[in-house]
């Protein structure tokens, strides 16, 4: 009788088992389908682009991808997401990170009031300052420029300080305490202890800064509207390919465009997942 | 209230015991918080009595060196060989003066009225021909002269700073103390002072692309700038609170009672949107994570990258692609009329023109990107939980639901509790998701230029982007703000009780 009611209780745990996988199979369709649709879709030769009306397309062809390179400005727009992207992300990685030291190391009246009166500007809706960051770039002739851009995006950084400032307050105060004892100065502190000690996060800063120019769409339209040429990825797919009545006609030269640019920030992506998920969990929720 | 009853509650009686707290709590942290006031400003009038007591004192006490140092920045300090920075001190009162005189002196002038003339004609004295030029410009009056504010508070704290200090070397010099040489007062700023080099440029920048277009911002809600006002071509001035009144239905413009109404809608779904768009998917997510995780599933890893791919997508490919494919004519519908599952004629207006529809669909297409996220920050802290607790539970005779209701949960809870409020926070002024999904929602007639799916911050932005009526968005975007940090206060203060009350660990 024990065997018996044991081996129904295996059974019952297979069952389970057989239901998880079960789920987890349909989760991983949910999931998995609409990205096959989209590279199913960037091969659809049907003539003019379209909606089409079935899951494989009647004729498979790269026409799209050639269009995509030979026929728009997406290599431009391509070359300038590159750029800003990359320079942000250098900028951005420099401001985050002594920003944080700033205020997780070092102790000064107006510590306190600023970390306030940063929490309380990331309320506002970011974009209400557009029209106003705008003009000022219009003023210095920097719009329908990657400058421009880059500006706005590096110069709101410090904000982003919050997991960065987490991750070095769990680094142990005794490491600064002997460096100054052995006579070092706040900066050799910054440079030889705390940089050294801070590779994931630093990771996990520039992985961020680098992916977030890729996705942005508001600023990068309305920056660079003079000339469409200028745009970044995200603005010309949305401006440019799905454009109120353009969207039949592009939208498999879009889906060519969705898969060049997912392409190397999901290798990056998964490559470096580790320290996004370090960053994330450990900034987050600490609590 | 002793520990040991508030542990003993269910679930549903700790939520309703922490609620009625909360608002039990209010008046006495109401009453606390005007209490604080006169503290607070006795403290900020010590402050500035401080500040004029030091001045007195330099003009009293000062020598002619210190004292020449309130008209020529720098000179007491230049006089007691502290030349770095008493020539730094001379150089921005220099410039400032040529600032004020050549550029923001005159746009000062114009702030109370914003400019008088838009236009002026002039005659060219080649052609002949009477053409417009251009004159004031309210924008730009206004963003200057925002500007001009700042660089001259920034002027009176540096002039202070330079008096003081003035003071301060004139009374080493008399007491015979060592001051500081410009070569250790270069070596202080990577050291003592080091936080002033690091926290210049990020600050710099803040102020300038954050901080003065929220001012910016602020004053327009105040002035009548829309489509009928818009510079160059015509000006823009001061109406006082007409915007504010025109929102709460008082207002003498014909649309003011639908504005009311549609700001009422619209931040009605905003709230039901954050809250389903934080909840559904932190809940959904936890579970994922927790059948990845049960023991005895194997490829956990390959179940988990499949998620995490869709994260490494970018999130406005994945938006973009759903709307594209979810639209009227989109590949959901044709597929559907192929299969014969509805007519030609009776597509489904997913993201279209059925508010409700579009509106359950968003909240869902949002489940399908949020996930993946969430099962992230679940998955590490459900391996964080000790073993030993499910071990025990399961001695005593809990179930799994059990063991999830009162083990998992409140441990989840507890520990990403911080997560969820940023989350709900961002949510509520979540521009992506509704924006690129969203496109399609046509305007509803008995809205104010709304959709059925607009958030605040979206009708906000089809408000300046697409109607030009500045004004009124400003006045969204204060109150957006005024509610966001609402929410967070409430929050916060609550996710701080409940700290206190459950230590876990």
């Amino acid at each position: 009788m024990e065997k018996k009611k044991l081996r129904s209780k295996k059974g019952a745990e297979r069952a389970t088992r057989i239901l998880i996988y079960a789920v987890l199979i349909v989760i991983s369709i949910i999931w998995l389908i609409p990205f096959l649709l989209l590279i199913i879709q960037s091969f659809n030769g049907n003539a003019g682009g379209g909606y089409g009306n079935s899951i494989f397309p009647e004729v498979w062809t790269f026409d799209n991808y050639v269009k995509l390179f030979t026929e728009t400005d997406f290599p431009k727009w391509y070359g300038n997401t590159l750029l800003v992207s990359v320079v942000v992300t250098v900028f951005q990685t420099a401001i985050v990170l002594v920003t944080s030291y700033a205020l997780s190391r070092l102790r000064f009246k107006m510590r306190k009031p600023l970390m306030n009166l940063m929490l309380i500007l990331g309320m506002f809706p970011g974009f209400l300052s557009m029209t106003a960051v705008y003009f000022v770039l219009k003023e210095i002739h920097l719009t329908a420029n990657p400058l421009g851009l880059i500006l706005v995006y590096s110069a709101s950084s410090a904000m982003q300080y919050y997991i960065c400032k987490g991750f070095f307050d769990t680094i142990p105060k005794s490491l600064d305490e002997a460096a100054r004892i052995d006579g070092a100065s706040r900066q050799q502190i910054l440079w030889k202890v705390i940089l050294p000690l801070a590779k994931p996060i630093i990771i996990y800063t520039v992985l961020t800064a680098f992916i977030a120019p890729w996705g942005e769409y508001m600023f990068a339209s309305l920056i660079m509207r003079g000339d469409t040429s200028m745009y970044t990825v995200a603005a010309g797919m949305k401006e440019i390919f799905l454009s109120q009545g353009n969207e039949y006609k592009y939208f498999t030269v879009f889906c060519a465009a969705a898969v060049v640019v997912s392409i190397p920030i999901t290798v990056l992506f998964i490559w470096l997942q580790r320290y996004y998920v370090e960053g994330i969990t450990g900034g987050s929720v600490k609590g | 209230m002793v520990d040991l009853e508030y542990l003993k509650m269910s679930p549903l009686q700790k939520f309703w015991f922490n609620f009625k707290a909360f608002f039990k709590g209010l008046p006495s942290k109401f009453s606390a918080f005007f209490k604080a006031i006169p503290k607070k400003l006795y403290k900020l009038w010590l402050a500035f009595a401080g500040i004029f007591l030091n001045i007195g004192r330099a003009a009293r006490d000062g020598d002619w060196k210190t004292r020449t140092s309130f008209a020529v920045m720098g000179f007491g300090l230049v006089a007691r060989k502290r030349y770095l920075r008493g020539i730094l001190y001379f150089l921005f009162e220099v410039l400032f003066v040529l600032y004020m005189v050549f550029f923001g002196g005159k746009y000062i002038a114009q702030m109370g009225t914003l400019g008088e003339v838009a236009e002026v004609a002039v005659k060219d004295p080649l052609t002949g021909i009477t053409v417009y030029e251009y004159h004031d410009n309210s924008l730009l009056i206004l963003l200057y002269s925002l500007l001009t504010i700042f660089i001259m508070i920034a002027f009176v704290y540096m002039w202070y700073q330079n008096v003081k200090s003035s003071l301060i070397s004139q009374q080493f010099v008399e007491a015979r103390m060592h001051l500081p040489t410009d070569k250790e007062e270069i070596h202080s700023y990577a050291d003592e002072n080091y936080h002033k080099t690091l926290l210049s440029v990020p600050l710099l920048g803040l102020t300038v692309f954050t901080i003065l277009p929220i001012f910016f911002m602020i004053f327009i809600a105040f002035t009548n700038f829309d489509g009928n006002h818009y510079p160059p071509a015509n000006l823009f001035g001061w109406v006082g609170g007409e915007n504010f009144a025109n929102l709460f239905g008082g207002g003498v413009a014909g649309n003011s009672s639908k504005f009311a109404f549609t700001f009422g809608q619209v931040l009605l779904w905003t709230i039901v949107w954050a809250f389903f768009a934080t909840f559904l998917n932190y809940i959904l997510g936890m579970l994922v994570a927790i059948i990845i995780n049960k023991k005895g599933i194997r490829f956990k890893k390959l179940w988990r990258t499949i998620l995490v791919i869709t994260i490494a997508v970018p999130q406005f490919v994945s938006l973009l692609f759903m709307s594209q494919i979810f639209s009227d004519q989109g590949l959901i519908n044709n597929l559907l009329v192929k299969w014969g599952v509805i007519e030609d004629a009776g597509r489904i207006p997913f993201l279209s023109t059925d508010g409700t529809l579009a509106r359950t669909m968003i909240i869902l297409i949002n489940v399908w990107i949020g996930i993946p996220y969430s099962m992230l920050i679940c998955t590490g802290i459900l391996m964080n939980i000790p073993e030993d607790l499910y071990e025990s539970a399961r001695i005593d005779g809990a179930g799994p639901f059990k063991a999830y209701m009162k083990i998992t949960l409140p441990y989840m809870l507890h520990v990403t509790t911080p997560y969820l409020i940023t989350q709900f926070i961002g949510n509520l002024n979540n521009f992506n998701v509704i924006f690129l999904l969203s496109g399609n929602v046509p305007i509803s007639s008995d809205m104010y230029n709304a959709g059925q799916t607009d958030l605040l911050i979206t009708w906000l932005y089809k408000l300046t982007m697409t109607y030009n009526e500045y004004g009124l968005a400003s006045v969204i975007g204060i109150l957006t703000f005024v509610i966001v940090a609402v929410f967070s206060l409430v929050l916060y203060n609550r996710s701080k009780s409940v700290k206190n009350e459950e230590d876990f660990m």
